[in-house]
């Protein structure tokens, strides 16, 4: 039961609305049967369990099973990188997350976010206004001309990427992002190779990249990361490797899906796109309801038990898979009033769009402020907004979920 | 008239044209006004507070505050929406009759009330020498003009500030001091910093924070008396030891005492303790009867707590407040059916040397610790408390996004030792130890109660409230 519905929720088939399904998943919390993860689909349920030490982000920790929806588990195994935090437990997990925020946020770098405002608005122009250049206001693709290289010139902008080297990171974070899908179907060994084959690559290239900024340090991420030298000591070229091999790829996928599940959502909703090209400020709160309506992660597939854990009346073996269904969660009745109903003047919205506990999402601030100017713009610039298709193509990912493409079109662009 | 008609009337009438008080204009009051008004109450609401201020935020006058981050007098309580109130601020309450059902005021005023709510929290315990308390120099910290005065205090660059008391308010004090680059020496009667409120083994973590951080901590010592120079400005304290320090700003940090004087001959349950009411935060008379038309709620109040075996816990803290007051405002507008029981965990958090402290449930009980997550010596734990065999509370030092958890093992009342490993647990973290508290004090100032007379009927009690 519990089987065929979570293959029903890969299928691809299913993507463009995923939410029936979940519903039914939410009939039972935390749903097990044979060999597959224990699924937890509640709201209470999945932020318990996020705060709970029993649970390990560590794949180590995880009893071999046999019929396993991954299709694989180690997928870093016999790469040159090591794991990075997100698949690490503390201490080690809390001492790198540290030593990278340490140039990122608070305390010691309260406003680096921040500062990047001017430098994010210049580019939110400069793409909009690459659309005015094209000529085409009949058939935009929000995707391929907005929401994919915003995000991808913000991350290596932090990191200090040279802007010429861009465009082969897109497609290393393609082929790393695809590895993440848990597709029955797919081919894993093709994809497990061209995962590696990326990871490969991508480490070779921020290697040489790292050793150069060991030697003449800017002040970008990456020089941070390879010449900091604070209370925890200093990382490991491995420790820098991984880590900055993450912020990529995690700064890659999840804000465009983000920006683009959002421009889609306000053409599903008209009058809050009116309401937002009128007070810009609606964005804060349009994004919040965002990441709990229509969150980039939907599932967090690695998680493992350490205990038995008992949720919902329901015993979680040492050792067993779990699954955390954050979409799910996000839309459940007895947390949130009308979950299926988008709303941006909610009240009380804790959502679980960005995780909670230990491994809350590191990008969170920076993720927030690019979607909020994304839209509030593309609602400020755009004259008569209109979906071409609805729904539109989605990409093969299950996890990281959102449109491949995103056909629009519109009278004209305002200055 | 049926009975169920005349109080459900008797309800209506009193949110549509009744007069509702509330004494103590900080964050409990506030919060329980705000509350009665969006659950429909549209009768008259009167704030009384002694203070001339608006309701302001405390957290902030130990910390920003005092590092000159922020303004003592931009520290108002946001509010939730517009309460509609009179309000009667700079006039302290300071009789209340039951009876009459009305609230005395020091300009000579009377309040009449139809409910009223008791918030009139806390306040400093003062330096028990008032002479030496007089002297230029010497601060308590509780209100908007203590931060605002000790503020500026430290800004003139002071040559020693003493810390007296090693308290969390104390504590934050010392840290906020060694950040402005001051010298500081903090005394503690007992053994370690924050030991009454965590015990000994949390407490010598404390104490080698304070230390390395630069604080010239004296434990097992109690400062004697404080010596002024002939301007009437502080100069130096003497200690128990023998020894002195010369400091020219002096803080005393010795805690709170209840504001319940002015209920003193009122009748009501009030003494040093606090005013103690039911679960539902229903005022207690001094015979032991609840009341149904007077409430209390924050540090004030004394309750009962159905998780803690009953015990009556009266809580300085933030959350409590805010907790409580809405508990008492809902109740105070319903029916005894829709009444609902005040169950807040116990939690609250400090921020001292760079480190994030947080607690939930009552540590105090607690007789045994285990390091369940994280390390000691790298002060970077969660740590268990163990009450006969169950999980009491938890301390987290900078690793706060686990308390969650162990506040639902204490609520599911969980037991200890925890029998399942987590993630970060160290060989410290396998056994427990004693939790080391002090052996408590003995309170011999709390209130007595007499009984006179033989037969039922003309049995009386008499309440002699505390020193």
């Amino acid at each position: 039961m519990t089987q065929a519905l979570l293959r029903e929720i890969i299928d691809y088939a299913n993507r463009a609305n995923p939410y029936p399904l979940y519903e039914e998943l939410r009939k039972t919390p935390v749903s097990h049967d044979g060999d597959g993860p224990y699924v937890v689909s509640t709201y209470y349920e999945i932020h318990s369990l996020l705060h709970d030490p029993r649970i390990s982000s560590d794949a180590k920790n995880l009893k071999a099973t046999g019929d396993d929806l991954l299709g694989e588990q180690s997928d870093e195994e016999g790469t040159t990188l090591p794991p990075s935090f997100l698949k690490l437990d503390p201490p080690d997990h809390d001492r790198l997350r540290r030593m990278t925020n340490r140039p990122f946020g608070p305390p010691h770098a309260p406003r680096r976010v921040h500062d990047m405002r001017d430098e994010l608005g210049t580019l939110v122009s400069g793409l909009i206004d690459g659309i005015v250049e094209t000529g085409q206001l009949d058939r935009i693709d929000l995707v391929d001309q907005f929401a994919y290289p915003f995000p991808v010139s913000v991350i290596c902008r932090l990191l200090g990427i040279p802007r010429e080297d861009e465009p082969r990171f897109h497609v290393w974070a393609e082929a790393l992002a695809a590895s993440l899908d848990p597709d029955p179907d797919a081919d894993p060994t093709k994809r497990g190779q061209g995962a590696m084959d990326a990871r490969m690559e991508l480490g070779m290239y921020l290697a040489g990249l790292i050793e150069e900024r060991r030697k003449k340090p800017g002040d970008d991420m990456l020089s941070q990361l390879a010449t900091a030298d604070g209370p925890d000591g200093a990382m490991t070229t491995m420790e820098a490797l991984s880590t900055s091999a993450l912020l990529l790829i995690a700064g890659h996928e999840t804000t465009v899906n983000l920006i683009t599940n959002g421009m889609l959502t306000l053409l599903r909703h008209p009058e809050v796109l009116q309401r937002l090209r009128n007070d810009p400020d609606l964005a804060i709160p349009i994004v919040e309801e965002l990441l709990r309506y229509e969150p980039p992660v939907q599932l967090l597939p690695q998680r493992t038990t350490l205990s038995d854990i008992e949720v919902a009346g329901v015993t979680i073996p040492k050792g067993a898979s779990v699954w955390l269904m954050l979409a799910s969660g996000n839309r459940d009745p007895k947390r949130f009033e009308n979950p299926d109903r988008f709303d941006p003047d909610r009240e009380d919205i804790q959502h679980l769009g960005l995780g909670s506990g230990i491994h809350s999402c590191f990008g969170a601030p920076l993720a927030r402020q690019e979607a909020q100017l994304a839209l509030s713009e593309l609602a400020r610039r755009l004259e008569n907004p209109r979906l071409l298709e609805d729904p539109p193509p989605y990409r093969q990912n299950s996890v990281l979920r959102g449109p491949r493409h995103l056909p629009i079109a519109c009278d004209g662009i305002r200055p | 008239m049926t009975s169920t008609g005349t109080h459900d009337g008797s309800l209506e009438q009193l949110k549509r044209e009744g007069r509702i008080v509330v004494v103590g204009a900080s964050l409990a009051g506030l919060r329980a006004a705000e509350t009665m008004r969006e659950k429909g109450f549209a009768g008259s609401l009167t704030m009384i507070g002694d203070e001339p201020y608006e309701p302001y935020d405390r957290p902030p006058l130990s910390k920003q505050v005092l590092l000159g981050n922020a303004v003592a007098d931009h520290t108002a309580l946001p509010r939730r929406r517009a309460i509609d109130a009179d309000w009667r601020l700079g006039v302290p309450a300071t009789g209340l009759d039951m009876a009459a059902r009305r609230v005395e005021l020091g300009n000579g005023d009377a309040v009449e009330y139809d409910r009223l709510l008791i918030a009139t929290g806390v306040r400093a315990r003062p330096w028990p020498n008032a002479e030496e308390g007089a002297l230029k120099g010497v601060f308590v910290l509780r209100t908007r003009d203590d931060g605002e005065g000790l503020q500026r205090a430290l800004a003139a660059g002071p040559r020693r500030v003493l810390v007296i008391g090693a308290g969390f308010t104390g504590s934050e004090i010392a840290s906020a001091c060694r950040e402005r680059g001051l010298d500081v020496t903090v005394a503690e009667r007992g053994d370690a910093p924050l030991v009454g409120a965590l015990g000994g083994v949390i407490g010598a973590v404390a104490a080698e924070m304070n230390r390395e951080n630069g604080v010239d901590l004296r434990t097992g010592v109690m400062v004697t008396s404080l010596e002024g120079d002939p301007s009437g400005r502080v100069r130096a304290a003497h200690f128990s030891d023998g020894s002195t320090v010369e400091a020219d700003v002096v803080v005393v940090s010795l805690g709170a005492q209840r504001n319940t004087e002015w209920l003193s001959g009122s009748g009501l349950g009030a003494g040093p303790r606090g005013i103690a009411c039911d679960a539902g935060c229903r005022a207690f008379d001094v015979r032991g009867i609840v009341t149904d038309d007077i409430y209390v709620a924050g540090d004030v109040a004394r309750s009962p707590h159905a998780l803690f075996g009953y015990q009556f816990l009266s809580l300085e803290h933030w959350g409590n407040a805010v907790a409580q007051a809405d508990t008492a405002a809902h109740n105070m507008l319903s029916v005894s059916a829709d009444r609902r029981p005040h169950l807040w965990v116990p939690a609250f958090w400090s921020s001292q040397f760079g480190v994030n402290i947080k607690s939930v449930g009552v540590p105090p009980m607690g007789t045994e610790i285990l390091i369940t997550q994280g390390s000691l010596a790298e002060r970077r734990f969660a740590a268990a408390y163990g009450y006969q065999g169950r999980l009491i509370a938890a301390v987290t030092f900078d690793n706060c996004r686990w308390l969650p958890f162990y506040e639902q093992q204490i609520e599911a009342t969980a037991p200890f030792p925890p029998p399942f490993s987590t993630v970060d647990r160290r060989p410290e973290g396998t056994k427990p130890m004693p939790a080391d508290f002090p052996d408590p004090s003995v309170p011999t100032h709390g209130p007595t109660i007499t009984l006179s007379g033989y037969s039922p009927a003309d049995r009386k009690m008499t309440f002699t409230p505390g020193r």
